[in-house]
């Protein structure tokens, strides 16, 4: 059995510190924006792999599909014609569950194990453990997880978990033909990006670079990007994301002598928070809780 | 593929036009990918659309469909005005020395020789001068003005770069950028590689397109080279096996000539197909047709092949006309057909103008689909509403179904692009009682062969002894065949000059068609395959994929026809003395005493360079033809709009009307009145496949029908803003041969091009949709195409043709 | 102690109290997380090949069952052969996605036919749909056959029958396919190659 084969680091709403004394090498995805054809092969290997079938749905007038992700598409291509200099590009991500160092939605989750962080830096979902409540998609700071309409669990990209366990690269790594998703330790994806970045600086893109946020503690899915001081450009990546004041919040109050003193007014806004639902009140609260902790 | 997949990563430059490789053959991709990141390689694509192959080019030029001649005609142009082309190889590795007949002549888009009423040439003005030897003569010096290279240099200098703007839309300087890139593929060390499929096939001018690039290759010194090459990206998985096979009706396994009601007897058969050598001291291969050609017979036939009966010559159908999938669908709509069979085929998706397709199986009396899927086709008969609007009542045909295998439940070989041979093996039975393709023939055969046995009929002979030489005859093994189509010695096979010493026994595998002899001492089902299975065992089979020599020959890995060549043409890899144009990257060289590097040379090995063996060996000529004799619509390849064309006149002839399109095309009289014309359908059309499906299979599976769930076409922006349309409105597009249904995708990746004075509007199709599958139920994309074919190989021209668009 | 959604909406409604803390991780539980099992690690792996595109991809099948007398093999996943100096074990969305083409609802199982106007399919067996469909082959021939055209050359053809060859089949049915149409005289032959 697969029974802790990756050593954890975190767990949701767990406070027993992990064991610490073992070094497991960090792996990382690094995800090559200007060798991507968005052929979608990502796509398809990660629902053949993860056993996983979305609807068949309609044509929006794009390229995506499916137009988001959702339950049973943990990984899709957002497509993004931009035009510079009187010549067109079209920019084509990636998008999906980027494996923060520092994840928000662990931090977000009230769930005992729903949420863990492995040694190698895989943020993997166990959805026997999940409530449903959708903390983690609002902890997301790239908007990744989704509830699922069938069992109400939430569920995201899990970096191929079950194939990084053994030794092999996610579904998706493996599949890419173009090679546009590289699989490695998280210092040999950096080597490789500076490698592609220099190409990319060659060809004349100045300001090509890696995206590796730093709000988020860096992630072990990285981006080299040929606009890198522009991440909006493909598709709305941010340009520098963090953690939502309210998980920090969260997190502080995880703390039993420390939740006991946090105001009423924050505690109360998130219990109602989790009855309405995750999607309805997320960003007025947001704001309630900015006030509150800039008091 | 004259190279293959992994040596593009070898390449300088990569051209990619009349395909999308990325799209198409996303896998092979890679290695472009590589040639970028581990060479520095440049991409650069020219396409109707900013495909996704152009999303990670160097450089993306637009072009009208249909146009590419006109273009690429211009870069010879360039080439030669620049005298950016590779001397020493074009002197002596192309026919640009040849002198040719004073009568030739190009007057107002035609050739010498037009025959309108029988929209054909004869070439009789289009040969090589001739010495009282019978061999070609030459004019080294490349001067007289009837040498090739002068003919080439005055024939395109009328493509100059604005003209070529003018046709193709391409804007002027991002043309001039292009040819730069290519030019500099002139250095003997520099190669450029070409990758093309059906963007380039699928026109009535299909064949000259790719020969236009083949002229630009050899005049740049780029062919036999590793990473250079012109590079066929095929269909199917396994469609270079079966066009090896020889599934059509002009040739016979291995490309051997069938016959046709003018060869009368074997010998003037044989004469006809054995050429003499055109240059002194070349190895004109082809003079080897009676070998291979009687050892087929020996497969087909065995035992009742025997020299008394001229190794069953007359048993062989002739041709007596054209028997292309559009000839066979017209000969049907005449109500000629009587009975059809659709192995692995959906003509009624896959065939120009769905409309007659349908039609014409309606007058059949029975059909046969072999198929692993429910086809469109199977179903023509029955009503799917608007995508299928017939009455099954007044449809009399019989139609039946037969489940077949799919790929992962049969073992047996496959030929990639590359031409390489790889062996797979069976790794589950397939869903009820489906059954493989070759226990299907066996089935239908042996049922026929005991009828006739039992109650006779018309010509027997062939029938009763066709050799079944198989274990258990119902379920002929894929091994059994392998070794039939690599060839064995049924009598000793001895060394021509030494009778006493026997080359290969008698029931051994051959090593290669080199052994293979015209007295029926040899059989062999397919000579090109000879070897793939000798007496090693099954070479196809082979794993070992280590590379010594760098480029990804990977020679012990599977088998590659003929003998194993990864790049064909490789002796010209090397210059006259036989050293490497490009040390660094050596197919072959002259080592003293033989051929040698890193693949199986494409010369007689022992050929010394002083020989003057020329790298060509299946031209009698020893070289590469610049100037073809031997095409059906000119030895020089001439601009010429497509059927449909949005303009009045071809701009390169506009005062003649015969010369605007193909003047040797082949039109049914039936199909004269199916075109349209720019008044009524005012927009180029051009169809096309997507990366997530693949032809009308993947409709029928989950994950790719969730990929790209619904048929759509694509427009510019400018286009959709003139009608009106919004991305996601549901649109209407015409031809004149029915219409469809889909939803619009409005995208700036396709350009409005400016064309001989007028704005030009391009509308994508995708073809993967239909009414039977996953997918949302959908038209049709054959629906709007125009049943006329390319000259020279009968493909239909789906890639450029008119239609009008409004909102549905 | 494991937390449904419905107990933590209890817990929540009851305020802040003393299970609050078990459920915010002082839980006395184990706290076991798990990768999923590898699913493939007793599965029948099969080289093959993939059979849309020409680059013909490697591929390995992986099949649920030893090939034992009583377990049925059934393919349950398949990814890139490593090995497969071209494609190096990718795959794009096609080959990505063989497994639902296999298991594609929309496979045939049984032989079946479409009577002259008739609006639906009849399954049939093997050995009828063989026997009607070579009756009708042997009375066309028979009928149509040209042993010598008009000038009286033998030409041994039969051209109101033809065939369209699949371009998916291996190179061994393709030639045994071959073999057999030129034994019966069929000239109306031609392959996806050409379109």
């Amino acid at each position: 059995m697969a029974l802790q084969s990756l050593d954890i680091k975190q767990r949701s709403a767990t406070t027993t510190p992990a064991p610490s004394v073992r070094q497991t090498t960090e792996v990382a995805k690094l995800i090559d924006v200007s060798a991507c054809i968005g052929c979608k092969a990502c796509q398809a290997a990660c629902m053949e792999w993860n056993d996983i079938r979305d609807e068949v749905g309609i044509n929006t007038g794009v390229y995506d599909n499916p137009v988001d992700l959702t339950a049973k598409s943990w990984t899709v291509m957002r497509f993004a014609e931009v035009e510079e200099g009187g010549r067109l590009q079209w920019l084509i991500r990636k998008d999906g569950c980027m494996h923060c160092a520092d994840p928000g939605c662990l931090k977000a989750c009230p769930a005992p194990g729903a949420i863990v962080q492995y040694a190698n830096g895989v943020v993997d979902f166990h959805q026997e453990n999940c409530i449903g409540c959708g903390y983690c998609v609002t902890g997301c700071p790239f908007n990744v997880p989704r509830i699922s309409k069938d069992d109400g669990k939430a569920y995201k990209c899990s970096l191929c978990s079950d194939r990084v366990a053994v030794g092999q690269a996610p579904a998706c790594a493996k599949a890419c033909p173009t090679g546009a998703i590289q699989y490695g330790s998280k210092s040999d994806m950096k080597d490789y990006a500076a490698k592609r970045i220099a190409d990319l600086n060659e060809r004349g893109f100045a300001k090509a670079g890696l995206y590796d946020p730093a709000g988020v503690g860096g992630t072990h899915v990285m981006y080299v990007l040929h606009h890198a001081d522009r991440p909006q450009l493909y598709n709305g990546l941010p340009a520098d994301p963090g953690i939502s004041p309210l998980v920090s919040l969260w997190k502080g109050f995880a703390k039993p002598l420390a939740s006991l003193a946090i105001g009423a007014v924050a505690l109360g806004s998130l219990f109602h928070y989790v009855m309405k639902g995750p999607n309805e009140v997320s960003k007025d609260m947001e704001k309630e809780v900015e006030k509150e902790t800039e008091q | 593929m004259t190279n293959h997949w992994v040596d593009i990563k070898n390449a300088d430059l990569v051209v990619i036009m009349g395909g999308n490789a990325a799209e198409a053959h996303p896998c092979g991709f890679k290695w472009v990918v590589e040639a970028k990141k581990e060479r520095k390689a440049r991409l650069v694509v020219v396409d109707p659309r900013f495909t996704r192959s152009a999303a990670v080019s160097d450089f993306y030029a637009p072009i009208r469909a249909g146009t590419d001649i006109a273009f690429l005609g211009g870069v010879i142009n360039y080439l030669l005005s620049n005298d950016k082309i590779h001397h020493d190889y074009v002197r002596n590795y192309t026919n640009a020395a040849f002198l040719i007949d004073e009568g030739f002549k190009l007057e107002d888009g035609l050739f010498s020789g037009y025959n309108a009423e029988k929209r054909s040439y004869d070439k009789a003005t289009w040969q090589y001068q001739k010495d009282k030897e019978g061999y070609a003569m030459v004019d080294e010096t490349l001067q007289s003005p009837n040498c090739v290279f002068q003919l080439m240099k005055k024939h395109y200098s009328r493509y100059t770069p604005e003209l070529v703007s003018r046709v193709t839309g391409t804007p002027k300087e991002d043309f001039l950028k292009i040819c730069g890139m290519m030019a500099e593929t002139a250095a003997p060390n520099k190669t450029m590689t070409v990758l093309y499929a059906l963007g380039w096939t699928e026109h009535t001018v299909g064949s000259q397109n790719i020969r236009t690039m083949a002229m630009i290759q050899l005049l740049l010194g780029n062919m036999g080279m590793a990473g250079g090459g012109i590079n066929a990206l095929r269909g199917h998985a396994n469609v270079q096996g079966i066009t090896d096979m020889c599934l059509y009706s002009e040739v016979l396994p291995g490309y051997l000539s069938a016959p046709t009601d003018a060869d009368k007897t074997r010998d003037e058969y044989l004469a006809k197909r054995t050429p003499k050598a055109l240059r002194p001291n070349q190895m004109n291969f082809p003079q080897n047709f009676p070998k291979w050609f009687t050892s087929l017979m020996k497969a087909f036939y065995g035992s009742a092949a025997t020299k008394e009966n001229g190794f069953c010559y007359d048993w062989v159908p002739k041709k007596d006309g054209a028997y292309d999938a559009m000839a066979i669908f017209e000969r049907m709509h005449q109500g000629k057909m009587t009975g059809f069979v659709c192995q692995g085929f959906n003509p009624l998706a896959s065939l120009a103008n769905k409309r007659k397709v349908g039609d014409a199986l309606a007058k059949l009396k029975y059909l046969v689909i072999i198929d692993p899927l429910a086809t469109d086709t199977s179903e023509f008969w029955k009503n799917h509403g608007e995508f299928n609007d017939v009455d099954a009542s007044k449809i009399p045909t019989e139609v039946f179904r037969l489940p077949a295998n799919l790929f992962a439940e049969d073992a047996g070989s496959f030929t990639n692009s590359g031409r390489v041979v790889q062996w797979h093996w069976k790794a589950a039975d397939g869903p009820g009682e489906s059954k493989g393709d070759s226990e299907i023939m066996a089935a239908l055969f042996l049922r026929l062969k005991e009828m006739y046995a039992k109650d006779g009929g018309k010509f027997p002979d062939a029938i009763l002894n066709l050799a079944w030489p198989y274990r258990i005859p119902a379920k002929p093994a894929p091994e059994e065949l392998l070794m039939e189509i690599s060839g064995k010695a049924l009598a000793d096979v001895t060394d021509p000059k030494d009778p006493t010493k026997v080359l290969v026994k008698a029931g051994d595998q051959v090593p290669g068609f080199a052994m293979l002899r015209d007295d029926g001492s040899t059989s062999c089902g397919n000579w090109i395959y000879g070897g793939s299975w000798s007496q090693a065992g099954n070479l196809t089979a082979r794993r070992d994929a280590s590379d010594p020599s760098g480029l990804g020959q990977t020679l012990n890995w599977g088998f590659a026809w003929p003998a194993n060549r990864r790049i064909l043409y490789n002796r010209a890899s090397a210059d006259l003395a036989g050293k490497p144009w490009d040390p660094k990257r050596t197919v072959m060289k002259w080592t003293g005493t033989a051929w040698g590097g890193n693949d199986i040379p494409d010369m007689r090995p022992n050929a010394a360079p002083e020989e003057h063996v020329m790298p060509f060996i299946m031209a009698p000529e020893g070289v590469a033809r610049l100037f073809s004799p031997i095409m059906a619509d000119g030895p020089f390849p001439e601009h010429y709009e497509p059927f449909e064309s949005p303009l009045d006149n071809n701009p390169f002839h506009p005062g003649n009307a015969k010369a605007k399109s193909n003047p040797a095309a082949r039109v049914f009289k039936s199909d004269m009145d199916s075109f349209g014309t720019a008044k009524d359908f005012p927009f180029v059309a051009t169809t096309y496949r997507l990366v997530e499906h693949f032809h009308f299979w993947t409709k029928h599976a989950h994950i790719n029908a969730v990929l790209q769930p619904e048929h759509f076409v694509e427009i510019g922006e400018e286009l959709a803003k003139e009608k009106g349309i919004k991305a996601g409105d549901k649109v209407k597009v015409r031809s004149n041969r029915g219409h469809i249904k889909a939803v619009a995708v409005v995208t700036k990746r396709i350009r409005t091009l400016d064309v001989d004075g007028k704005k030009v509007h391009t509308i994508g199709i995708p073809l993967h949709f239909g009414f039977k599958g996953l997918t949302k139920p959908g038209y049709i994309t054959n629906t709007l195409t125009p049943f006329v074919g390319d000259a020279n190989s009968q493909t239909p021209e789906y890639k450029a043709f008119l239609v009008n668009i409004e909102k549905a | 102690m494991q937390v449904n959604r419905r107990q933590f909406f209890k817990i929540c409604s009851a305020g802040l109290g003393g299970s609050s803390i078990a459920m915010l991780g002082y839980s006395p539980t184990a706290a076991l997380a798990e990768v999923r099992d590898y699913k493939l690690a007793r599965a029948t792996e099969t080289r093959n090949m993939c059979p849309y595109c020409s680059v013909s991809c490697g591929v390995l099948a992986y099949s649920i069952g030893d090939k034992s007398k009583n377990a049925k093999a059934e393919i349950i996943h398949m990814e890139g052969d490593p090995d497969n100096p071209v494609n190096r074990g990718t795959l794009c969305p096609k080959g990505a996605g063989l497994l639902d083409m296999v298991h594609s609802p929309n496979r045939l199982k049984y032989p079946e036919v479409r009577e002259a106007g008739s609006n639906e399919w009849k399954r049939i067996s093997w050995d009828e749909a063989i026997t009607r469909i070579t009756k009708h082959m042997k009375a066309d021939r028979d009928a149509n056959f040209i042993e010598k055209n008009a000038e009286g050359t033998t030409v041994n053809r039969w051209n109101t029958f033809g065939f369209l060859a699949s371009s998916a089949a291996a190179n061994e049915p393709g030639y045994l396919t071959s073999k057999v149409l030129r034994g019966l005289g069929v000239v109306a032959l031609d392959t996806q190659a050409r379109i």
